[in-house]
């Protein structure tokens, strides 16, 4: 047992578990911090991975830019200091069996296939992201790339417009 | 025994089915936000792996991540401010009292 | 006799059906009687002209009268051979009808100038009547057995909408719609005997169907005679069936129930339709296809003979009850079209058995005449004492001098008084009956003592009995006697009434063409004439005067006076059948299936549909979780199929 897979015990214990807590916590601030946690194992597994711009990009984006968001909206909209309901024990019950059924099944089809390295894996490095993403040729991401940014426009100027208070009608 | 692709795809569905349940069980509209987030991530562990794991010429799994850490920024913003606007009209966000498009 | 000519006879009665139907309200309010009288003088004058070339100039070829199909063009193609051709006929029978109708529809026209005067709907009487005379002039023209039906049905239309002219009376309606009716059910046979006839000669056309159907050695013929149904040959079966069509248009017992009823429109609509032109459509139908019921089916032509005679009698015991005019003259009608209806069936064919053909286009021909002549002058009477009863009525003979002369000579030349034309065709019918069929000459011979009997007793009860009371008004402000629209055909009918008797019918018309001569047999005439003396001598007793005698007799024959009051009771048996037989049990079940099975069906059809959607509505509750709860179990459903079962 290398300390690498330790490592990696430790952080898919702390991905799984904070996920289940972020799920199941009945107070909304709490849920809130623990998909942080969970964010973070997350990148820390990107790190373990040895993707470390990935990782880097999780952090800015997932845990600084949306779990921020997530915490600003409760702020908005909830009514602090009181619980978030409980599901129907029926409700919880069989939506628990579907997923533990589909986790289960899942993983049959996951386990039934032969997985074989195609080639080992090289440095990632920024630059090689940035070349093989923004070449023109075969196998560029150039297209997509422009447009996921009109999408973020577009979003932008959605939000604004979907969430602007709109005057009442003076009569 | 060698931690391998299985190990990580169990994570991986492991967490995309706890945000399944998350997402069926929650009445709060910002908690099931939070359930999708952990599907999207579940995804990208996915991805990241097979990238990693299976080919390795290639970096296509990792273009794929980004892209979708991206759109997953965007569609959360979209998505609150839709939470916003109900939270306006029925001054409340529970996902049961939402349920005005029914016959 | 070009195409033109004879096709214009029914087209200009079309031609002013259309422009006064159409435009009459508007344009013609007042003139559409000129507009009609005018065509029909047109059409009468080119019938009359039609016919001095056919018998005079060129109809006969080697001394027999040829069927000269004059126009005919393909209309409708069923298979090889059978189709439905349209076309103009003529041939002797043809001729004649041609003549009768299109004059007697001129005399009618005429009158109702004067007595249609001041009607409301005045042009859309005269477009009726000019429908009518097209349809009637179109089925003796027909040489096609399907276009005779077509021109049947029109007529059977045209008849419904002049009886039904005073459409504001219930009783006027009642009746149009009750001989339409009986008419239609007629026609159903008429249209299976067409059907079958037309099915074993392989044709629709007159000419062959009758060519093939009357050569002994034809295979159609054989095949006619030996297919058949209980016994009955197709081919008596079909020509039966035509008989009921025919029965039906000539108020033929136990189908005449239409007639009496028919009185309900106005006097020159009887005169025209249900005295000397629609009636005749039977006879003239079973004159047409003569050769077939004489040569190869007598047993039809028998039934054919029978049920004539017994119409005739029915009839003639019923006239002597009735007290509304109208009604005395519709049975005499019936009676008459009986006598017509049994001379064709005791005649053969071929030279001096085809007599009974010829006397009975004769007694059309005459009949026609007074017929028409009798019932103007009704009109006319009507016209002065606005009522149809004969209780209302008496002492007219000072009052309406024209009309009375004419009513009389009518009167005696139906009774068959020498030597007016009622005496020489109906003289000829009972000369061929003697020949033939004892029984059907007895009954004959007293229904023309009978026929005397109630038209003398309506004579004198019009004209005689009573001094006339007007009702209401003084004498000096009662209107005169008829107009000269009004006279006019009453006196040109009444000349023809006399001199028609003295034309040598059997030149022109006879079974085969070929011309009959009839010798006067003195001793034949004796005992009809003596018969009717008799009955004319019997109502001069009864009713020359008022006396207490009817009463008398009526109370001796107490059980069939009552009887034939009540014109023997065959409107009740009608009633009777229609509305407990066939309305409980054909009617009743037939409108419950209707409303509850397939009312039902389709309803259980709409309830299933809205029963299911409320069932299926209930899923889509607007709720995510449970939509996203269904996607999932979808999904794995669909993976479980696709990974591990197939």
């Amino acid at each position: 047992m290398e300390v690498r897979d330790i490592i990696f015990y430790l952080i898919a214990t702390l991905i799984l578990v904070s996920g289940a807590l972020a799920v199941s916590s009945r107070q909304i601030f709490r849920s809130a911090i623990y998909l942080l946690f969970g964010m973070i194992g997350i990148a820390g597994l990107y790190f373990w991975l040895q993707f470390e711009f990935i990782a880097a990009v999780q952090i800015v984006v997932y845990v600084g830019g949306i779990v921020v968001l997530i915490i600003f909206s409760i702020f908005l909209t909830h009514r602090v200091g009181s619980d978030l309901p409980e599901p129907t024990y029926r409700r919880s019950l069989f939506a628990g069996l579907a997923s533990l059924f589909a986790f289960v099944l899942f993983w049959k089809v996951i386990k039934r296939n032969e997985f074989y390295a195609d080639q080992p894996m090289g440095e990632l490095s920024v630059r090689r992201i940035g070349e093989e993403m923004l070449n023109y040729n075969q196998g560029g991401f150039v297209l997509p790339f422009e447009v996921v940014s009109i999408l973020l426009l577009a979003a932008m100027i959605g939000c604004i417009v979907i969430a602007m208070k709109t005057n009442p009608e003076k009569i | 025994m060698e931690i391998g692709l299985p190990h990580l795809l169990f994570v991986s569905t492991a967490l995309f089915f706890i945000g399944v349940y998350g997402f069926l069980t929650r009445r709060n509209m910002i908690t099931m936000l939070m359930a999708v987030e952990l599907m999207l991530n579940a995804v990208n562990i996915n991805f990241v792996a097979f990238n990693k794991y299976l080919w390795g010429g290639k970096l296509d799994g990792v273009f794929f991540t980004i892209f979708i850490i991206a759109i997953a920024a965007a569609e959360t913003a979209v998505a609150i401010a839709i939470i916003i606007h109900i939270y306006r009209d029925h001054s409340n966000i529970d996902v049961e009292d939402a349920d005005s498009l029914k016959f | 006799m070009s195409p033109i000519i004879i096709a214009l006879i029914p087209l200009l009665p079309l031609a002013s059906f259309l422009v006064l139907g159409l435009f009459g309200k508007k344009y013609f309010a007042k003139s559409g009687g000129i507009i009609g009288t005018l065509s029909l003088t047109g059409s009468a004058l080119l019938s009359l002209s039609t016919a001095y070339n056919y018998f005079f100039v060129s109809g006969k070829v080697d001394g027999v009268y040829q069927k000269v199909e004059v126009l005919k063009f393909t209309w409708l193609q069923f298979a090889p051979g059978v189709s439905i051709d349209m076309g103009l006929l003529l041939d002797p029978i043809s001729v004649m009808m041609l003549v009768v109708v299109t004059f007697v529809s001129l005399m009618v026209h005429i009158y109702s100038l004067g007595y249609m005067k001041g009607e409301e709907r005045f042009s859309i009487y005269y477009s009726f009547l000019s429908l009518f005379t097209f349809s009637m002039l179109g089925l003796v023209l027909s040489t096609n057995i399907f276009q005779i039906y077509m021109f049947w049905e029109l007529v059977g239309v045209s008849s419904f909408l002049l009886i039904g002219y005073y459409f504001n009376k219930p009783s006027a309606v009642a009746a149009s719609k009750k001989a339409f009716i009986v008419t239609r059910f007629a026609d159903l046979g008429f249209l299976i005997g067409i059907l079958i006839l037309s099915f074993h000669a392989e044709t629709l056309d007159f000419t062959t169907l009758i060519q093939r159907l009357t050569d002994s050695s034809s295979p159609q013929l054989h095949s006619a005679i030996t297919g058949g149904l209980f016994g009955i040959s197709a081919l008596t079966w079909g020509l039966l069936l035509v008989f009921m069509g025919g029965a039906g248009k000539s108020a033929m017992f136990p189908l005449h129930i239409w007639l009496p009823d028919a009185m309900e429109g106005p006097t020159p609509v009887s005169a025209l339709i249900h005295a000397a032109t629609m009636v005749v459509a039977g006879v003239y139908l079973v004159a047409r296809l003569f050769p077939v019921f004489a040569l190869s089916c007598p047993g039809a032509l028998e039934v054919v003979a029978y049920v004539g005679a017994v119409s005739s009698l029915f009839a003639a015991v019923i006239a002597c009850t009735q007290t509304d005019i109208k009604r005395v003259l519709a049975y005499s009608t019936m009676s008459q079209i009986g006598y017509m209806m049994f001379a064709l069936g005791v005649s053969g064919y071929d030279g001096e058995q085809g007599l009974g053909f010829t006397a009975s286009m004769f007694h059309l021909f005459t009949h026609a005449m007074f017929k028409a002549l009798l019932f103007l002058g009704a009109g006319a009477v009507i016209h002065y004492v606005h009522s149809n009863e004969m209780g209302d009525m008496g002492g007219l003979r000072k009052k309406m001098p024209v009309t009375h002369l004419t009513f009389l000579i009518a009167c005696l030349a139906i009774a068959g008084v020498p030597p007016l034309s009622g005496f020489f065709s109906k003289e000829e019918i009972l000369t061929a009956a003697f020949h033939s069929n004892k029984l059907i000459y007895g009954m004959a011979l007293f229904t023309a003592g009978l026929t005397a009997f109630y038209m003398f007793r309506l004579y004198f009860s019009i004209f005689w009995k009573k001094d006339f009371v007007v009702h209401g008004h003084a004498d000096e402000h009662h209107h005169g006697e008829a107009p000269v629209t009004m006279k006019l055909p009453l006196i040109i009918l009444g000349v023809l009434a006399i001199v028609t008797g003295f034309v040598p019918f059997g030149e022109f018309v006879s079974s085969d063409g070929e011309a009959l001569h009839s010798e006067f047999h003195l001793q034949m005439a004796i005992a009809p004439v003596a018969f009717g003396l008799i009955g004319i001598l019997i109502a001069l007793v009864m009713y020359k005067s008022e006396s207490a005698l009817p009463a008398r007799v009526a109370d001796a024959m107490r059980g069939l006076y009552a009887g034939a009051y009540r014109k023997f009771y065959i409107d009740e048996v009608y009633l009777f059948v229609t509305k407990r037989i066939l309305f409980n049990l054909v009617g009743r079940p037939a409108a419950w299936i209707d409303k509850n099975m397939v009312n039902g069906l389709v309803d259980a059809g709409g309830m299933f549909a809205q029963d299911g959607s409320d069932e299926l509505s209930v899923w889509q509750s607007g709720k995510v979780q449970a939509y996203a709860i269904w996607f999932l179990v979808g999904v794995i459903g669909l993976v479980v199929a696709f990974v591990f079962i197939s």
